[in-house]
């Protein structure tokens, strides 16, 4: 099988997001990186375990700068083979869609795989765009993949449930948890990803960004929490004050 | 130049959520002197399309076959990219629900529309098309403006206050070549009953601070009396007490429901990512410093296993006298 897994890299989950710049640009001041989650618990890990059963080779591909390469490294300590870095700015998912798929599109992956969403513009549409530049069938929010030769047996979440999907290889898969356990690299994957190349490639210029960042805005703070003594005092609050039932 | 809504059946019925996106694009419409088509792709009868109406649209496209009740993105990109060219419609509206999520970047890499992925609000022309979005997980919004001709909006569930406009929608027949599914399904493993976390507009939701799965009945017979979905704590569906899609936060769903309601749930950043945005958030926790009372509008210092049995007394009565 030869699989090729996206990443992204995002502000840890537990970092301030603020804005500079009269809210025009986001604040990276202070903010650690990490990989994705959904793309390096569940995409990644299933990525090489599919290698692991199966033969094959696995290529991580990002489409960032240099300072992008911290993850790929960490991607390569996981479990993959190889990595290719298209230097552009991720402007929107359109733009980054469209350079990862036109670098896979004469490569014959059988598999690509994404996380289900990214936890900083949490559009969850890359994988589905990818599968569209590519005239492929796609699955998202994967929370299981059976493979048997060519033949993937996937179930994805659904409204209030689940849902289980035959389709033959190649086809795009969007991950979510369920799909494979988090795997933490180990000395062994740290060093020999140190020996494994970055390709580092241009950016198309057949594909350009159709979406342009304005603006951003914090949340509005919520006013402090009104402590109640009683059940009732509650109910009465959701229904007179909150107007909530 | 209409304003086309993709809409989801589901068993013949409209969606709740592609009611809101009709809504939304007659909203939209109305600002930009357009109107709205809706296409609608599976079996369902005339009446139940003509009900988009109601809802502000004045034609629904039917494409009537049974092969689309079995739903592949790919088939549905298609034939939403046929109606596009067929109307001349420049934007397209859907829910980014499931499905949404599937078919909206799909249809923008198939017709190369920029898109804004979760809009919250309609959008402001004056100086382009500027759309509103939550990013960095509910701790920030963003405004982005579409550059391309066309334009697709998949808008935040639950986003959109929903008002009736009365009126019913002519029903066309649409006709398209459509392709074979290329994705089988197998079999649907769906709640019985309830309403979907998606969906819901009043959630109840437990963690850790339950103990046990066993303890969940109080919870279930809050959301049964509310009328409310519910949910979990990422932990609470780790360790498999609940299931997965109950998994709200960060790395689970993120809901925007008119009441929250968080039981024995200390709340994490990462839980709040996904919650944050509900309307009203009551919090029950028996620790005062739990984090979760910084972000709530309501709270009971209080232990759950007290406190749920008498809200619940009190929520039936309320029920019964409203
Ligand atoms: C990268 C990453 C992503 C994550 N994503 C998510 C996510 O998407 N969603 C998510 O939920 N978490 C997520 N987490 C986990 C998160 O950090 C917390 O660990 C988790 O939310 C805690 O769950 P909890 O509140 O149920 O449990 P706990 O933190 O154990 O809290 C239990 C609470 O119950 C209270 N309690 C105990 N007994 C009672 C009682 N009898 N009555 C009333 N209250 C009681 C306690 O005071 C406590 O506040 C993520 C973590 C990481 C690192």
């Amino acid at each position: 099988m030869n699989v090729l897994v996206c990443i992204s890299k995002v502000p840890d989950t537990t970092s301030k997001i603020q804005f500079t710049d009269g809210n025009s640009k986001f604040d990276e001041n202070g903010v650690t990186w990490i990989m994705n989650p959904t793309d390096e618990w569940y995409a990644l890990v299933r990525g090489v375990e599919i290698k692991e059963a199966a033969g094959g080779k696995v290529t991580v591909i990002n489409v960032g700068d240099s300072s992008n390469d911290q993850i790929i490294r960490k991607a390569l300590a996981i479990g993959a083979d190889a990595a290719v870095r298209i230097d552009a700015n991720p402007t929107d998912a359109y733009f980054v869609a469209g350079q990862i798929a036109e670098y896979a599109k004469d490569k014959n992956f059988d598999i690509i795989i994404t996380g289900k969403e990214t936890i900083d513009y949490n559009s969850g549409v890359v994988a589905s765009m990818i599968a569209e530049f590519l005239d492929l069938p796609h699955v998202s929010v994967a929370e299981k993949l059976e493979l048997n030769g060519n033949s993937a047996t996937i179930t994805r979440e659904i409204e209030g449930g689940s849902e289980e999907v035959s389709l033959e290889t190649p086809f795009v898969l969007g991950a979510n948890k369920g799909l494979a356990e988090q795997r933490i690299p180990n000395m062994r994957g740290i060093m020999m990803a140190r020996k494994k190349p970055i390709d580092v490639i241009p950016a198309y210029d057949s594909v350009n960004a159709l979406t342009a960042t304005v603006q951003y805005e914090p949340p509005k703070p919520r006013e402090a929490v009104k402590l109640v003594g009683s059940a009732q005092e509650l109910v009465d609050l959701l229904h007179n004050e909150a107007k909530a039932i | 130049m209409s304003v086309l809504v993709y809409i989801e059946l589901d068993g013949g019925k409209i969606k709740k959520s592609s009611m809101e996106a009709t809504a939304y694009a007659a909203a939209y419409a109305k600002s930009a002197g357009s109107s709205v088509t809706a296409l609608a792709l599976g079996l369902a009868d005339s009446a139940e399309l003509a009900s988009l109406g109601e809802y502000g649209a004045s034609k629904v496209l039917h494409l009537n076959n049974a092969q689309l009740d079995k739903f592949d993105a790919q088939v549905v990109t298609k034939l939403i990219a046929d109606a596009v060219a067929a109307e001349g419609a420049s934007v397209v509206v859907m829910s980014h629900n499931y499905a949404g999520k599937h078919i909206s970047g799909r249809l923008s890499a198939r017709i190369n529309a920029g898109m804004v992925a979760g809009a919250n609000g309609l959008p402001d022309t004056t100086n382009g098309f500027v759309v509103k979005k939550g990013c960095f997980s509910g701790k920030g919004f963003g405004y982005f403006n579409i550059t391309s001709d066309k334009k697709i909006l998949s808008i935040a569930p639950n986003s959109f206050t929903v008002e009736k406009v009365g009126g019913t929608a002519s029903v066309e027949a649409f006709s398209a070549e459509v392709p074979a599914n290329k994705i089988t399904v197998n079999k649907q493993d769906k709640m019985e009953g309830g309403i979907p976390l998606t969906e819901a507009e009043l959630v109840v939701s437990a963690g850790r601070g339950l103990k046990g799965p066993e303890n969940w009945g109080m919870v279930e017979d809050m959301a049964g009396i509310l009328g409310a979905a519910t949910a979990c704590s990422r932990p609470v569906s780790d360790i498999g007490w609940r299931p997965h899609h109950e998994h709200v936060g960060q790395t689970g769903i993120a809901i925007a429901p008119n009441l929250y309601i968080a039981i024995g749930i200390s709340g994490a950043i990462q839980h709040l990512a996904g919650v944050n945005q509900s309307k009203t958030i009551v919090v029950i926790n028996k620790d005062p410093e739990a984090p979760f009372f910084k972000a709530a509008d309501y709270g009971i210092v209080g232990d759950a296993f007290e406190v749920i049995p008498q809200l619940n007394e009190a929520l039936k009565n309320h029920k019964a006298n409203n």
